[in-house]
């Protein structure tokens, strides 16, 4: 049976109300595959009973015909996710042994709908990485390698446990956040398809916190439409998160096949860097000519702030996590380490849970959010951000329906490659994904093609805000152009 | 801008982690690595332009003021890790 794990999730959604297979049989098959696989490191926590149970209920409710939308589909969890009764750590020593004992808005509209949790993923500590490499759980391994070498690659991050998984095919689709790129980075790192949609789109409640003005969690999955089928799923207005919109959650699968005829494509002369790899580049023009042949307009357009966005974030985000953060005290939940004192055990406790690079992010916006620096950093930041969201606005204002760039400045790289001696080598990964999260847009990467090496490479689209459905529509002529890409099984 | 080792213990002290001496030269290589990489910000015209406060153009939204939640003090506790019936335990703060 473990051919059913190959299916798409809108493969697997006929089968199923086909009853050519039942849930049960798709997630036992999925829970071999996970079982084989775990050299990959993907997951941090199976929960194979949960998975089983849940699964017969689906199969249940198939039986009755009142099935919802994800009936018996066995996805993947990212860390980030609080689950009820199952341990959530944001892969952070911190956390410890973290029992929720309440679920996220997302995964329980998940599970509202119908489908089954495999278990939880990997991902960076807190979600601040671009490579997996910053887990209490140890890097994970990307499913792809470069033609004709065993090294093993990383599967970017911070939702690489998410990337890896559904690259190999151990479920078939995985929650995810994107802060900076963290969705988009390693989508495009292991030929998957990932959408951040707008900023308020889905609900933030029950996810482990890092910038509260930039997170926003999408899905990772194998094709465009099984994106926009779980995005449905997950979006939606919730009471408990007052920066989400209450707004109808469209039916983002109807937008797949439409006419993208007569669309604007933006092409940002700012995101052609000085050094980019002519692959990209090239890469770059097959997707506009793709979306041309498909009757899109292409059309020259200028984001002056680029070069900015990735500076600005580097305050705007470490300054919030220092607040974020600060929850993490050894008094109400997770890793206490004693002191003589209350302050002693503070700061024991977070020297202890915090990694590195966490240390780090939180020490940098402790920094800029001091008295005598906040003008200097934080509130120059925030007007550059004004000035971020400005440019894309005129953009818009000019007529544009998305923007097309490359997801990624490189395919996937070496684990411990990056970022050792200096750690904006490794920020520079997100220098096309993170001016989308500083003006709240939606932007999703799809895979595209594949590098000298026979690494995947993938185009981002950015759209306008709530305008999900066009980024579908658009992602699928890619789609349909470029073919899908499965990475040779070594594990 | 940089830092220097004593401001490396000042931020390490705000933000309550602990740091031992033979860390403090390596922090102040990245964090004045990081304080580099975003001096770049300085050249950007910002003359007149409003700081940023939410990247969606909506109104804030008022929950109304009830009680809407609670009574849940068992759970609130679950995951403490020292604790006495419904409070959380910690070294004597007060002499």
């Amino acid at each position: 049976m473990t051919d059913l794990t190959s299916l798409t999730l809108a493969e697997a959604r006929k089968g199923l109300a086909a009853k050519t297979f039942t849930s049960l049989e798709l997630t036992d098959a999925h829970l071999s595959a996970i079982e084989a696989a775990r050299v990959l490191n993907a997951f941090v926590m199976e929960t194979p009973d949960q998975a089983r149970s849940m699964a017969r209920e689906a199969d249940a409710e198939i039986a009755k015909g009142d099935a919802g939308p994800l009936a018996g589909i066995p996805l993947g969890i990212k860390d980030l996710f609080a689950t009820k009764g199952v341990r959530t750590t944001a892969c952070s020593k911190i956390l410890g042994n973290f029992v929720p004992t309440y679920e996220s808005t997302i995964t329980s509209q998940l599970w509202r709908d119908g489908a089954v949790m495999l278990g939880k993923l990997n991902n960076d500590e807190f979600a601040m990485g671009s490579a997996n490499e910053t887990s209490c759980f140890g890097p994970v391994a990307n499913p792809w390698r470069r033609d004709g070498s065993n090294a093993t690659l990383v599967p970017g991050g911070s939702s690489g446990g998410s990337a890896s998984a559904v690259a190999a095919l151990l479920c078939m689709g995985a929650t995810a956040t994107d802060t900076g790129g963290s969705i988009r980075q390693p989508a495009a790192f292991t030929a998957t398809v990932g959408i951040k949609p707008t900023y308020g789109r889905c609900s933030r409640w029950g996810i482990v916190a890092f910038a509260s003005s930039l997170d926003q969690a999408g899905p990772i999955a194998r094709s465009v439409r099984d994106s926009a089928m779980l995005l449905r799923s997950m979006a939606g207005h919730d009471p408990k998160d007052t920066t989400s919109v209450d707004i109808p959650v469209p039916d983002y699968e109807a937008a797949i096949g439409q006419s993208v005829k007569g669309k604007r494509i933006g092409i940002p002369r700012e995101y052609r860097l000085d050094g980019m790899p002519a692959e990209i580049e090239k890469l770059w023009s097959e997707g506009a000519a793709w979306l041309k042949a498909a009757g899109a307009e292409l059309v020259e357009v200028s984001l002056p702030h680029t070069k900015y966005a990735l500076p600005a974030y580097y305050i705007v985000a470490p300054a919030e996590a220092s607040s974020n953060l600060a929850r993490y005290d050894g008094v109400r939940y997770g890793l206490r380490e004693q002191g003589k004192n209350i302050h002693e055990l503070y700061e024991n406790t977070r020297a202890e849970g915090f990694g590195a690079e966490v240390r780090r992010r939180v020490m940098i916006g402790t920094y800029v959010l001091s008295a005598g620096y906040y003008d200097a950093y934080y509130l120059r930041a925030q007007k550059v951000r004004t000035l971020i969201k400005k440019d894309f606005e005129d953009c818009f204002a000019g007529g544009v329906d998305a923007i097309l760039t490359p997801a990624t400045p490189s395919a996937a790289f070496g684990i411990g490659e990056k970022g050792g001696a200096d750690p904006v080598e490794m920020y520079l990964n997100d220098i096309f994904t993170v001016t989308v999260n500083m003006a709240g847009l939606p932007g999703i990467a799809v895979p595209a093609g594949k590098d000298a090496q026979g690494l995947p490479l993938g185009l981002q689209l950015i759209g306008r805000p709530f305008d999900e459905e066009t980024l579908f529509s658009l992602g699928e002529v890619i789609e349909q152009a470029a073919g899908r890409f499965t990475p040779a099984r070594w594990w | 801008m940089s830092v220097d080792a004593a401001t490396v213990r000042r931020i390490a002290h705000l933000a309550r982690i602990a740091v031992s001496e033979d860390e403090v030269p390596h922090l102040q290589g990245e964090l004045n690595a990081m304080l580099a990489f975003v001096e770049q910000l300085s050249e950007v015209n910002v003359e007149g332009v409003e700081p940023m406060t939410s990247v969606t153009p909506m109104q804030m939204k008022k929950r109304l003021d009830l009680v809407n939640d609670g009574e849940i003090a068992d759970d609130i506790v679950a995951n403490a890790p020292a604790t006495e019936g419904h409070f959380f335990l910690v070294p004597k703060v007060v002499e």
